[in-house]
């Protein structure tokens, strides 16, 4: 068995509007040492995932269904107060915006020492010492005295290095970020990814990284997985992904997106309409009513859901289209149109 | 080359800070420092630069939002730096904004009838088959259904809300459209849409732009010449392509660079410049050239003198002692082969 592995994982809300499918029968493993990368829009249920993973779901309204191991320990049934224990020793996460998810009552330094107290039993002058050994580690120049600065001195990037500080500090095995560089410039995160990379080799930690910005997780990643209306629609290599897409929904991200590496083509290629309501999430196929090919589906498309099948070593595609045709599309319809002509 | 429909000169904007019971003005924030540029008649500049280097700011300067403390702004020939609220009024029928968050940039109390309709209202300008006519008409321009006249703001997701924000800003055929950040709060898919939108509407309208932005390859899709600006200046401004395929300016090099590139067989290859630190506060910017603290060809001259924004290359303006990919005789502006 893998490192991380999720079996048909369910996650649903209960509303007075009816029941958000935030999740729905989500399949995956992960490896140490590696890293997969999550690329949706909002709403796709990407960060109620990650959120799921580490057990924060439990105890609130939410219906958790499926499978969660880590490490050969199953999570979805287990204790919320054994799970706390795994969190920050074994999985950790890095959030989004650093300002709120730290306290900005206590110093950068305490918020770290408490976090390694409470998984080490050590003193809090050996704990301490440890915080300021991590904030150099992320590249926080004068370590020994911005330890006892408070979240507000530092700056945007300065604030996401002592957050991975503050994640890797009791050596977690899995690292969950959830967008770690959407707040930041551009030039700033370059720097993050950087860092992060680095410290992926170094910790030998299993990472997801959450985010909508393909440019990142190419950059990153090892596996994607595209998803869309809860479901994975679209799962393989980074290779799979950007060099032979099988799914009309990556291909249109692919086609919404302006490069730099490549010729400025004239117009975008964007998808029709926007993502869906979870709450009202489209029969059939939850891509349909926006997908360009629904017509070749001889009305498939929005009376069944497409099974995620594997189209080749590993690649897996939820869609309709038989595979020849998928890949005819690609190569004949959508790629000569994503380069300049 | 077309006559300039806007042009700045040296634009100043220092926002005081105090400090005390009298509120002694203590310092500076220099969010734009003496910037000078044109725009032409029926092309689109994109603004480009990292948090905090003052481009909202200038943006809102040229629609005269905040009242700029140096330097001349002139629309179609008439200086309207100081002008009065009063005579500003009709010229702000040529001049529109088009603003970032759809979410707050639209009174959730309002139709999209009364929203799009206002500035019919407050021009006092009354049209032929009466205003809902021509609401529903720009409505339908920018995409939207002619029945959602009289829907609400939360009715619409965040694509939707900003094309009534389009629609309200092309109410009135304003001719200069200043964007502040226009699709960066929107989805991937829905970014593509609004971006095309813009392009259709501005072909079809005859309109000009002005697109203030962070994202780099938004930026090269959508403008004709770009300006970049560091800490209140403009370092560099050139067309698209010049600026794309050989930028002079270190920093343009560095923020090109650090853009991350969507082709995981890239990411071995390529060569980065990574830049060390943040941008520096403004309130208290490096002395000279204010790049030269993060600079890897910062020498001594970098630090006490500042350089001036020359023209190396036809349309290829840079501020820089040491530019790169820069024409030989660069002070004889040689034409240069891009």
């Amino acid at each position: 068995m893998s490192f991380l592995e999720l079996k048909d994982l369910r996650i649903h809300f209960p509303t007075d509007d009816g029941l958000v499918k935030s999740v729905d029968g989500l399949s995956f493993s992960l490896e140490r040492g590696k890293t997969l990368g999550i690329v949706g829009e909002s709403g796709s249920g990407k960060s109620v995932t990650s959120l799921g993973i580490l057990g924060l779901h439990k105890g609130g309204r939410a219906q958790i269904g499926g499978e969660i191991w880590l490490d050969g320990e199953e999570l979805v049934a287990a204790d919320a107060e054994h799970v706390r224990t795994l969190r920050g020793k074994k999985m950790a996460m890095i959030f989004q915006d650093p300002l709120s998810a730290m306290h900005p009552f206590y110093t950068v330094g305490a918020q770290i020492i408490e976090a390694y107290r409470i998984h080490n039993d050590v003193s809090k002058k050996v704990a301490r010492k440890h915080a300021i050994e991590m904030l150099g580690r992320v590249g926080i120049p004068q370590p020994d005295r911005r330890v006892d600065s408070y979240p507000h001195e530092f700056s945007g990037g300065m604030r996401q290095r002592a957050m991975i500080a503050m994640a890797l500090s009791c050596d977690p095995e899995l690292l969950i970020a959830d967008e770690p560089t959407t707040a930041l410039d551009v030039t700033v995160q370059a720097q993050i990814l950087d860092l992060m990379r680095d410290l992926q080799r170094d910790f030998n930690a299993a990472l997801i990284i959450i985010t909508h910005d393909l440019g990142v997780v190419a950059e990153l990643s090892d596996d994607i997985l595209v998803m869309y209306g809860g479901k994975c629609v679209e799962y393989g290599t980074a290779e799979d992904i950007f060099e032979r897409p099988e799914h009309p929904y990556t291909w249109g991200l692919l086609g919404s997106m302006p490069r730099l590496d490549r010729e400025r083509t004239e117009r975008l290629l964007p998808i029709k309409g926007s993502p869906p309501s979870l709450i009202n999430v489209p029969s059939g196929c939850a891509f349909h009513p926006r997908c360009v090919f629904e017509d070749r589906t001889a009305g498939k498309g929005s009376s069944l859901v497409p099974e995620l099948v594997e189209t080749e070593g590993g690649h897996l595609v939820r869609c309709h289209l038989p595979r020849d045709q998928r890949r005819s599309i690609w190569e004949n319809e959508i790629k000569p149109n994503l380069e300049a002509s | 080359m077309s006559e300039p429909l806007l042009s700045v000169q040296g634009l100043e904007k220092h926002f005081p800070v105090t400090k005390g019971l009298l509120q002694r003005q203590v310092a500076a924030v220099k969010a734009v420092d003496g910037v000078s540029f044109e725009v032409r008649k029926g092309e689109t500049l994109g603004l480009v630069g990292e948090s905090g280097c003052g481009k909202t700011t200038t943006g809102r300067l040229i629609t005269r939002l905040i009242e700029p403390t140096g330097g001349k702004i002139v629309f179609e020939g008439n200086d309207i730096t100081h002008m009065s609220q009063g005579k500003m009024r009709p010229l702000r029928r040529d001049v529109q904004m088009i603003f970032q968050d759809p979410y707050s940039s639209l009174n959730p109390r309002h139709t999209v009838g009364a929203i799009v309709g206002a500035p019919f209202r407050i021009q006092g300008i009354k049209t032929e088959q009466g205003v809902k006519k021509a609401v529903q008409d720009i409505l339908e321009l920018v995409g939207l259904n002619p029945e959602h006249y009289n829907r609400y703001p939360h009715e619409f997701s965040g694509g939707q809300r900003q094309r009534i924000g389009i629609a309200r800003t092309l109410a009135l055929k304003p001719k200069l459209i200043i964007a502040d950040e226009p699709v960066s709060a929107l989805d991937v898919s829905i970014q593509a849409q609004v971006v095309n939108l813009l392009e259709d509407l501005q072909n079809e309208l005859d309109l000009t732009y002005v697109v203030i932005a962070h994202d780099l390859s938004v930026v090269r899709h959508i403008s004709d010449r770009v300006a970049v600006m560091y800490l209140g200046k403009l370092v560099e401004l050139a067309d698209r392509k010049s600026l794309y395929e050989s930028p002079m300016h270190p920093y343009t090099n560095a923020l090109l660079s650090a853009v991350p590139i969507p082709d995981p067989k890239r990411r071995v290859e390529r060569e980065r410049i990574r830049l060390q630190g943040d941008v520096p506060s403004p309130l208290n910017p490096p002395p000279a050239c204010r790049f030269h603290t993060r600079c890897w060809k910062a020498q001594e001259i970098c630090k006490t003198v500042e350089p001036p924004l020359q023209k190396l290359a036809p349309g290829h303006e840079v501020a820089c002692h040491f530019p790169e990919n820069a024409p030989a005789a660069a002070a004889e502006a040689a034409p240069a082969a891009v």
